[in-house]
């Protein structure tokens, strides 16, 4: 599904997870749920959107948040 | 620490031997001055008398205790830690013993996510990595150094004080068999993390302490698994917490897990508590049937390391220089380099045929190579062990779509890392050369390795100095014969290995590569030349020989020239 080089991946891992911590923990999911929308926002797909929201979707119920 | 019961030194496979205080010349009132005193007897200072004796230096090699380690455990050789221990006459009972590996699985809650696979290139003759208990490591480099009248190997023989001069220091020495002062050219100080030489000279380690804490146990058990690294994250036998599963010969597993977040660290190394967590593991993966425990430990990851890995006449190699997270595997294997760089270095400067300068480039290279392995380590420790909140929540994130997607799967590599590349050094002058060629080695980088014909290899050519590789489609013109003849006049241990495509190969030393394997892992078309350094980095490497460049780098490598 994602064409971005390994190397870039990795990146935006890691900014993913300054960014959460700098949101801090009241306010994480409103970042998270905005960061949602910018980015589907600048993908500019509504097909792409719904597969990613889905991909992200499964498999949900099996995790307990840390 | 051991079960309650046991003595210190009470293994359920290893025989600790008891080493004496020798009675030493010095405690008869002899001063003489000895050209290395190294400080510490584990595996990085024993090969560092061993790569020295390999030049014909003598050493006077102490340590306080009487037997080996049994503190620090480390468990993993890396393919050029085992060329290292080749070129010192040591390798035999390690490719004996050790147990050869190159795969790995990752698993998360349960489910296998990413399957390591490091390179195992056709030409290579060992495996990229070896599971040996230090313990082994240390006997068998023991065997090694009991056995050469070069090193003079002093037991129970504790560094009390050192004077750190210009051109030397003096040293006191206090063992059961008295006190004593010892004068030596040159100190390498291989005496460890909590390092007492670096503590007398006033220096500090710098650099970054993390979170999380593992315990590391050693346990003995029937259990039928390959040798393979597995890292288990989320797993039901210890909830919470990353889990890392090691085997080694005798029987003997190692299980790292990591402990909770806000858990006592007293609490979790109570024998009570090492026995349940681990049985939960073992339940975990399927291993019911008895197991015994035999040593464990508690461990949080540091980078830390010298500013500078030589003051004046006082030079750090291992862990007294630098302290790395054990997931890359890089604290052993880097201070093994350690030992080879600076060993090399030394000698030829006491052998009165280099410039003391050319033991400047050791700190800029093997400081370098202990930033390199902080870059991977910060990444796979946050991995292992993520910090905060949103490091947690980054890698839940990423480890629960790796159940069904290969995108991020990835970041669960534990990065074992590839040996450095001098690329930077003073000693590797013309790195731009490298554009010359459309792939291969670059410069700096460790030499590949190649098989021969017949059954041995490539870098089994390679001599204590410098050696050229030239690849050739005949016997070399009169320039390259005429090169080849000065490099071995700059440097009398220097060998030059001819690889040719030619049929001429029977009636001279040279290589034949009849179906071009070696050219092609060396990109190498004829004409080319390589130029490798006693550790067999690559210094240089030219299309076509450049005399005056390929003298200059052999100059620079040999402490003959200086920048």
């Amino acid at each position: 599904m994602s064409a971005m080089p390994f190397e870039d991946f990795e990146i935006a891992y890691e900014t993913l997870a300054t960014a959460i911590d700098q949101a801090g923990p009241e306010r994480e999911a409103l970042f998270l749920a905005r960061l949602a929308l910018v980015l589907g926002h600048e993908l500019g797909d509504i097909t792409a959107f719904r597969n990613g929201i889905k991909t992200a979707l499964e498999g949900l119920d099996q995790d307990v948040g840390s | 620490m051991r079960p309650a019961g046991k003595g210190a030194l009470e293994s359920l496979y290893f025989d600790y031997p008891q080493f004496a205080a020798p009675r030493v010349p010095e405690l008869d009132g002899a001063a003489t001055r000895h050209p290395v005193l190294i400080v510490g007897a584990g595996p990085i200072g024993m090969t560092a008398a061993l790569v020295l004796a390999r030049y014909g230096i003598r050493s006077v090699l102490i340590d306080r205790k009487d037997t080996f380690n049994d503190g620090s455990r480390a468990i993993c050789i890396a393919r050029p830690s085992m060329h290292i221990l080749e070129r010192i006459g040591a390798v035999a009972p390690f490719v004996e013993k050790a147990l050869g590996w190159r795969f790995g699985r990752s698993y998360y809650r349960g489910e296998q996510i990413f399957r390591l696979e490091m390179p195992q290139p056709p030409g290579e003759k060992y495996l990229p990595m070896y599971n040996l208990q230090q313990q082994y490591i240390e006997q068998y480099l023991h065997d090694v150094v009991a056995a050469n009248d070069l090193i003079d190997m002093r037991w129970q023989s504790e560094l009390s004080a050192i004077e750190a001069r210009d051109d030397g220091a003096t040293v006191r020495i206090s063992s059961l068999a008295g006190d004593y002062p010892l004068n030596a050219d040159y100190v390498l100080a291989a005496d460890g993390a909590r390092s007492p030489v670096r503590s007398m000279l006033g220096l500090r380690l710098k650099g970054d302490n993390y979170e999380g804490r593992y315990v590391i146990a050693d346990i003995r058990m029937d259990h039928d698994f390959p040798t393979e690294r597995r890292a288990f994250f989320e797993p039901a036998g210890n909830p919470g917490g990353t889990v890392l599963i090691h085997k080694q010969p005798n029987n003997i597993w190692r299980v790292d897990y990591q402990l909770r977040e806000g858990e006592s660290e007293q609490d979790a190394i109570r024998e009570d508590n090492i026995r349940a967590r681990v049985g939960a593991i073992l339940a975990d993966i399927g291993h019911t049937r008895p197991w015994e425990l035999e040593w464990w430990s508690v461990y949080s990851a540091n980078t830390l390391c010298l500013d500078d890995y030589r003051h004046g006449r006082v030079i750090f190699i291992g862990d007294a220089a630098h302290i790395v997270p054990i997931f890359g595997v890089r604290g052993l294997n880097n201070g093994l380099a350690d030992a080879e760089n600076i060993g090399w270095k030394l000698a030829l400067v006491l052998n009165g045929e280099a410039n003391e300068r050319l033991l400047d480039s050791y700190s800029p290279e093997r400081r370098g190579a202990t930033l390199d392995v902080f870059a991977n380590a910060t990444k796979s420790t946050r991995f292992m062990t993520p910090p905060t909140r949103g490091w947690r929540l980054a890698r839940e994130a990423a480890l629960s779509l790796s159940l069904r997607h290969e995108f991020p799967r990835g970041l669960a590599n534990p990065r074992q890392m590839q040996p450095y590349t001098y690329s930077g050094s003073r000693l590797t002058p013309y790195a731009g050369r490298d554009a010359e060629f459309a792939g291969g080695p670059v410069c700096g980088s460790a030499a590949p390795n190649a098989k021969l014909g017949d059954g041995s290899y490539l870098l089994d050519c390679a001599g204590n100095g410098m050696t050229a590789i030239l690849f050739s489609a005949g016997p070399p013109n009169a320039e390259q014969a005429v090169l080849l003849a000065e490099l071995s006049r700059i440097d009398k241990r220097f060998v030059p290995i001819v690889v040719t495509s030619g049929g001429w190969a029977s009636e001279t030393k040279a290589i034949a590569d009849q179906d071009g394997e070696i050219a092609r892992l060396f990109a190498a078309m004829p004409g080319a030349l390589y130029l490798l350094r006693p550790d067999l980095h690559i210094a240089g490497r030219w299309k076509a020989a450049v005399p005056a460049e390929i003298l200059k780098t052999a100059g620079l490598c040999l402490g003959s020239e200086t920048p």
